[in-house]
């Protein structure tokens, strides 16, 4: 069993919280598919976001530049981090010369990417997770599940004994009403208290020098108008050329997403608030790698919507902590070799290949193109599995020997119906722990086709 | 030692892929018959509430009659013709002073019709925009004529670049991370109406 099959576990002995977890996130891909539906441009929209991306990427260090110099003008601080550790340095560093012991952070995928968290808390700075998912998950210790819904796999039970033991509710609370009456409470005090806010970037716009925050919760612009400083951490690839390319890809987010028209906060922030600091940390980290390779950079062109995941059989039945990295999921299968090949050589090989991400992806990532991709690479590499290297040399030796792929049905349909099921279900290995094996034909389809065509 | 602003762009001109056009993306064919009917129904299906008046007098009673204004103690409006307010923006330094305001009345600038949203600019909030957000419930009073079919119309009509913030609103706060539960009222403002005049 590789490691992705081996964290799954969690969820997959619990049959009912599997199939509980599966309906939810489907029930998420069903609002997207309504969504879209309504929109009769929606393929065009798809088309045009992509070529947008794809256009950014061929000219992206000119674009940073127009970008870096717009923000200047602004009156924003453009700040470069080649790696996560940088990226951290340049936080904590902006935090510590400011006095800033209290920061609150809206939804940041990158910032889970480099382990901000961690390293601001060492440095005793208290860091409070403002959107509601996230702060479930930072109360519990925990990542995020999913990039939009960061606590997807915790029930409402859960979170009540959570919110109980962590910010003193009453014990027993299970209404989602009550839950997040709770949590707005206890997050106003920390939005009152904090000194400095800190976001993610949904979308920068080189041409004007600003950028754009959605959220549904508010939390991001909350947490940067009450205190003086922003910072704002984005990837590279966060960046279009135009304010026109906006609306192709507002039109898209939110209704990939979770089957909403928009976000309730689309935020576009132009330079700093009169009177206060606006810092903008462009990071690399390994993305200049994933342009630099013909096969993978289109997932550069990822916006975050989380519609490959909901879509997705296997994420769906095995939870987005079984993956191990920061994005789960299709898109994250695709990004995580590419950050770290030997830790995360388990994870394209996470998917039945259906192709149902590439379907619902509002960027046309070829992802389970990709993912097939990848398995050859790690092949190549050598860091696929022995067993899995033997069964395909003997699968590859066999299959190019027609007379010997005729035998060896023929053995095994001989003896599979001899053999007692249990037996064969064993010798199946994975494929056989959860499936029945079927009773085998005594022909096989070429000699009943023989047969017919006889007829 | 060259910076890490060097580094980065010289990775990036190294691992330049080949050209792609930039479409133009400047319309959709997107439109609607009857865009009022159909912007009430976009911020219904946000969450929120349209309430369409032919006058600002007939908006100052429909806001009067709102729960969240029979109940407000703080008010900001940068509306008084519609609803006075009890807290003046000029006399707010401080953002955090702004805690305990119970509704805030604001011109929104325009609608979307294709998704209820609003937009609005810090210019007309006197850059104290936190009262959008710190309110406990909102209203947003929009002129009837200032509607657009889609996003790509509201762009098409914003001058982006100069500084300041500015933003699109639709609907209340709102967020479905408890088991997909959607509730309204995350952070933000609690209910949001929109008042179509005209």
């Amino acid at each position: 069993m590789n490691a992705h099959a081996r964290a799954a576990e969690q969820l997959v002995r619990d049959d009912a919280r599997l199939h509980w977890h599966d309906a939810a996130v489907w029930n998420v891909r069903s609002k997207r598919d309504r969504a879209a539906r309504a929109v009769p441009d929606w393929e065009a929209l798809r088309d045009a976001a992509s070529r947008i991306k794809l256009h950014t990427l061929s000219r992206l260090a000119e674009y940073l530049e127009e970008f870096e110099r717009k923000a200047l003008a602004l009156g924003a601080k453009v700040h470069w981090a080649a790696d996560g550790a940088e990226h951290n340095a340049i936080v904590l560093g902006l935090l510590r010369e400011r006095g800033v012991t209290r920061l609150v952070k809206s939804k940041s995928m990158l910032t889970e990417e480099c382990h901000l968290n961690p390293e601001l808390e060492r440095a005793g700075i208290e860091v409070i997770d403002t959107d509601l998912g996230e702060r479930i998950v930072q109360l519990a210790h925990q990542p995020p599940s999913h990039i939009v819904l960061p606590a997807v796999h915790m029930k409402r039970e859960e979170i009540g004994e959570l919110f109980h033991r962590t910010i003193g509710t009453p014990g027993g609370l299970s209404d989602p009403k009550q839950l997040t009456e709770a949590a707005r409470q206890h997050l106003r005090e920390k939005f009152m208290a904090s000194q400095a806010g800190l976001t993610g970037v949904n979308f920068a716009v080189a041409e004007t020098g600003g950028f754009v925050v959605c959220t549904n919760e508010g939390n991001a612009d909350l947490g940067v108008s009450l205190p003086p400083i922003h910072i704002a951490c984005m990837g590279l690839e966060k960046l279009i050329p135009r304010a026109a390319d906006l609306p192709v890809f507002l039109r898209l987010l939110a209704r990939s997403g979770t089957g909403q028209p928009i976000t309730t906060y689309t935020s576009h922030f132009h330079g700093p608030r009169p009177g206060g600091e606006l810092h903008i940390v462009l990071v690399d980290n390994g993305r200049s790698a994933l342009l630099a390779s013909e096969t993978h950079r289109r997932a550069l062109c990822c916006i975050r919507c989380g519609a490959c995941m909901n879509t997705c059989p296997v994420y769906r039945r095995s939870g987005g902590h079984s993956y191990g990295t920061t994005v789960p999921g299709p898109i994250g299968s695709v990004l995580s070799p590419a950050a770290d090949a030997a830790r995360n050589a388990a994870l394209p090989f996470a998917s039945s290949l259906c192709g149902s991400c590439s379907d619902v992806c509002p960027v046309r990532i070829d992802l389970h193109s990709q993912l097939l991709a990848w398995r050859r690479e790690l092949d190549v590499r050598g860091l696929t599995p022995a067993a899995k290297r033997r069964g395909a040399a003997v699968a590859s030796f066999v299959l190019r020997r027609p007379w010997m792929y005729r035998l060896a049905g023929k053995m095994v349909r001989f003896f599979g119906r001899l053999l007692p099921a249990g037996l064969l279900r064993t010798l199946s290995g994975g494929w056989g722990r959860e499936r029945e094996v079927p009773t085998l034909p005594a022909r096989s389809f070429r000699e009943e086709w023989r047969g017919r065509r006889a007829l | 030692m060259r910076s890490s602003r060097e580094t980065v762009l010289e990775r990036l001109r190294e691992a330049r892929p080949p050209a792609v056009a930039l479409p133009d993306v400047a319309t959709s064919p997107v439109r609607f018959e009857d865009l009022p009917a159909r912007f009430a129904q976009s911020v219904k299906d946000v969450a929120g509430s349209c309430v369409r008046v032919a006058s600002l007098a007939e908006a100052a009673a429909a806001v009067r009659g709102l729960p969240a204004a029979a109940s407000a103690r703080q008010i900001v409006s940068l509306v008084p013709e519609v609803l006075p307010g009890t807290v003046t923006l000029d006399s707010v330094d401080d953002p955090h002073a702004l805690e305990g305001v119970d509704l805030a009345v604001v011109p929104g600038e325009f609608g979307v019709a294709e998704n209820g949203a609003v937009w609005l600019t810090d210019a007309v909030l006197k850059q104290r925009r936190a009262v959008l957000f710190v309110t406990q419930h909102l209203v947003l009073v929009v002129p009837g004529r200032e509607l657009v079919h889609t996003l790509h119309d509201a762009y098409a009509r914003l001058r982006l670049g100069a500084p300041g913030f500015g933003l699109f609103i639709a609907g209340p706060s709102k967020t479905a991370d408890i088991e997909q539960a959607l509730v309204i009222g995350a952070h933000g403002a609690r209910s949001a109406t929109i008042v179509l005049v005209g």
